[in-house]
């Protein structure tokens, strides 16, 4: 808090809004204007997240800012914003047809901000207890989402992910123990031992063995939210059946929030030099994440479900690139994950109109979009071009810088882009088979125009274009510093 | 000063209620009917309450007792308590469905014990003895609820299970001397326990489908292939 002003801090902001905003919508009985509080709540976050550019505060015993979270808590509240946005209009949609009762939006739009609050804390705090917390909140609220619409298949999926993603928060939670363990001798007791900027600095004289089995619990833990393989039953159901809004928050942000605890707990690791080096962990993860998934896409016959598994398949190219790190494959893995993100999102934003004009989401049943709606149809093969990694999309250009410095790594390693290109290859093929199916030839039952909002989906795919084409050089400076520092 | 009559007690009872913490899980690996199994796992949460209440005063760290009233409150009382009416209300009491025969469920039991010893105790060798086997007892837990939550198909006993894997992760972090947060979390998983498993999905499953079996939920899964 900025005393000497008398002004909110940007972090304060941050962490306020969305907390009282969860507490106004909670009680907030009329859903079409809860839904623009839910944006307007979003927006103030937004704005404060900008805002830690400019005034950031000094690290203390629960909250950090630095140069790598401050990418991350930019994007998730950007993408945020928009998908409340869309979600507003998405909602009064849903409202009409009878889907969901104003009670089930009073906990929706509550929930949405008790997500962001959780993940902007989880993405801020400077202790693992804090931020172990602020996950599994993040997580509760999602499962409350994920089972909005009560249906059988909703109810399955909220259960399934509920009951993976705790052990998942449970492994993650014994790890933290251990880590602190570790530390304890060295720090000494209490509060220190759990600090990100303690642990950092003394982690050299950590005991080797304990920090390599609290990182495996760690890798397993938080590793089941990123979506890795073998951990991945939960992601496509919690995608498919909850509303498409947090199919869209979910694969673009919740899954980051989970991969920057790893990341952290990796760069720990790397600092010390009796301990195992996480990153061929990450990269087999990786690998066995885009190959199962990208083989899995063949054979979707859900849409949502399809992209669900695009997107573990885009996780595990992402673990793979910091697993191989160094400045080149770390920062096109930070390119990576904002890129996609953003398409991700607007591709989920896609579906979602399409779903809705629909009636349905098989993919048997969604074909012709370009002849029954131009401007959705185009924007969505465009999305799907760009998640598949053509040129001139941002994808591509990450998706080439990895496999470029996996090829520039000595002998045996660089072996691994024959996988990863197949990986590539085989997710390329499957997107294009079904692309065809949805986008082209005869339009099926469903002509009516779309209600809802473009203005989300195309922000978000011309950003996705612009930065193929030409990245500000600022930010690749930025996203060049935030890469030496993964190491 | 006169010798104390046992030198290592401190130890000793620490040593006792983790390792009766390791035996009630074991235990509940054999439980055919729901009741039975509901009344061990109140019994382990009274042995977590008093393994940690021991840890409070072994670690001069009155904030335990905060975690041990909880134990006992919450998961040696109210937890159980609304399960024994919440299977009787869905008329569950009878057996408990395992995908695995007893046998092999408490010989796989026994091998996860046995895991946890062998990669526990030479990573901490050089820990404080009492967190020592604290932390291979705890996670022996943990893998145990792991182990029940596989071999059960009943949502009631999943619950059971994760609570117990959750006993397993209080007991370690009550263990870790001086370790901070532990009340705040031991709250937080309670809060995560209370909120989603007994308020919002059971009720819900069983609007739908008048039974907790998790199996009848794998019958609605709608385009999967």
């Amino acid at each position: 808090m900025s005393f000497a002003t008398g002004l909110p801090s940007s972090i304060g902001v941050l962490l306020a809004t969305p907390a009282l905003a969860a507490a106004l919508l909670a009680p907030w009985s009329h859903p079409r204007s809860g839904a623009w509080i839910n944006v307007a709540a979003c927006a103030v976050s937004f704005l404060a997240a900008l805002g830690l550019l400019v005034q950031r505060p000094e690290a203390g015993p629960y909250i950090l800012v630095d140069d790598l979270n401050i990418v991350f808590v930019i994007l998730n509240t950007f993408v945020a914003l928009t998908t409340a946005v869309f979600s507003a209009t998405y909602i009064s949609h849903e409202l009409e047809t009878g889907r969901l009762t104003p009670a089930n939006l009073r906990i929706y739009h509550a929930m949405y901000q008790v997500l962001l609050f959780g993940m902007t804390l989880a993405l801020v705090s400077n202790n693992l207890g804090v931020m172990w917390v602020s996950i599994e909140v993040a997580t509760l609220s999602t499962v409350l989402m994920v089972g909005l619409y009560r249906t059988p298949e909703a109810i399955e999926a909220a259960w399934k992910y509920f009951m993976l993603g705790s052990v998942g928060i449970a492994l993650a939670l014994f790890g933290t123990i251990l880590i602190y363990m570790a530390a304890q001798p060295v720090v000494g007791e209490g509060q220190d031992g759990m600090v990100w900027t303690v642990l950092v600095t003394r982690v050299q004289e950590f005991d080797p063995a304990l920090l390599n089995l609290a990182f495996v619990f760690l890798l397993l833990g938080y590793g089941t939210k990123v979506g890795l393989a073998p951990l991945n039953a939960w992601l496509p159901d919690a995608h498919a059946e909850g509303p498409t809004p947090i199919s869209a928050v979910l694969s673009g942000l919740l899954l980051n929030v989970a991969l920057y605890a790893v990341l952290r707990f990796k760069l720990l690791l790397a600092l010390n030099p009796g301990a195992l080096a996480p990153g061929p962990l990450l990269m087999g993860m990786g690998l066995a994440s885009l190959l199962i998934a990208g083989a899995m896409l063949y054979r979707r016959r859900d849409i949502k479900r399809l992209f669900a598994y695009s997107s573990i398949e885009h996780m595990g190219l992402i673990a793979f690139a910091f697993g191989i790190g160094g400045p080149i494959a770390n920062f096109a893995g930070l390119l990576h994950m904002v890129m996609h993100s953003l398409t991700k999102s607007a591709i989920f934003f896609a579906v979602g109109h399409a779903v809705q004009v629909k009636g349905t989401q098989k993919l048997s049943d969604i074909r012709g979009l370009t002849t029954s709606h131009p401007l959705l149809g185009w924007s969505l093969v465009v999305g799907v071009l760009a998640i598949a990694g053509l040129p001139p999309g941002g994808v591509f250009m990450s998706e080439f810088l990895l496999v470029t410095s996996t090829f520039a790594t000595p002998f045996p390693l660089m072996l691994l882009a024959v996988p990863l290109v197949v990986g590539l290859l085989i997710a390329f093929g499957a997107l294009m088979l079904k692309l065809s199916g949805i986008a082209f030839g005869a339009p099926s039952p469903g002509t009516a125009p779309v209600k809802a909002s473009y203005g989300p989906m195309l922000l978000h795919l011309a950003l996705v274009l612009i930065a193929g084409l030409y990245l500000p050089g600022p930010l690749v400076t930025w996203f060049q510093h935030v890469a030496k520092l993964l190491g | 000063m006169p010798q104390p009559i046992f030198p290592h007690l401190v130890f000793d009872v620490a040593h006792l209620l983790a390792g009766a913490m390791v035996l009630i899980s074991l235990m509940m690996l054999y439980q055919g009917r729901l009741n039975a199994l509901i009344k061990v796992f109140a019994l382990q949460a009274v042995a977590l309450a008093a393994s940690v209440a021991w840890q409070a005063q072994a670690q001069h760290a009155p904030h335990l007792y905060v975690t041990a009233v909880i134990a006992i409150a919450f998961k040696g009382v109210v937890i159980p308590v609304a399960l024994h009416r919440m299977v009787a209300r869905l008329g569950i009491h009878r057996q408990v469905e395992t995908a695995l025969a007893t046998g092999p469920t408490m010989l796989a039991g026994i091998g996860l014990v046995a895991l946890a010893l062998v990669v526990m105790l030479p990573v901490t060798a050089t820990s404080d003895p009492l967190a020592r086997e604290d932390l291979a007892f705890a996670l022996s837990v943990v893998l145990l609820g792991l182990l029940m939550m596989v071999t059960r198909r009943n949502a009631v006993s999943q619950i059971i299970g994760f609570m117990s894997l959750e006993n397993g992760l209080i007991l370690a972090a009550a263990g870790a001397r001086g370790m901070p947060l532990v009340v705040e979390i031991s709250v937080a998983f309670s809060v995560l326990i209370a909120f989603i498993v007994i308020g919002v999905f059971l009720f819900r499953i069983r609007e739908r489908f008048d039974t907790v079996d998790v199996d009848a939920l794998d019958r609605f899964r709608g385009g999967r292939a």
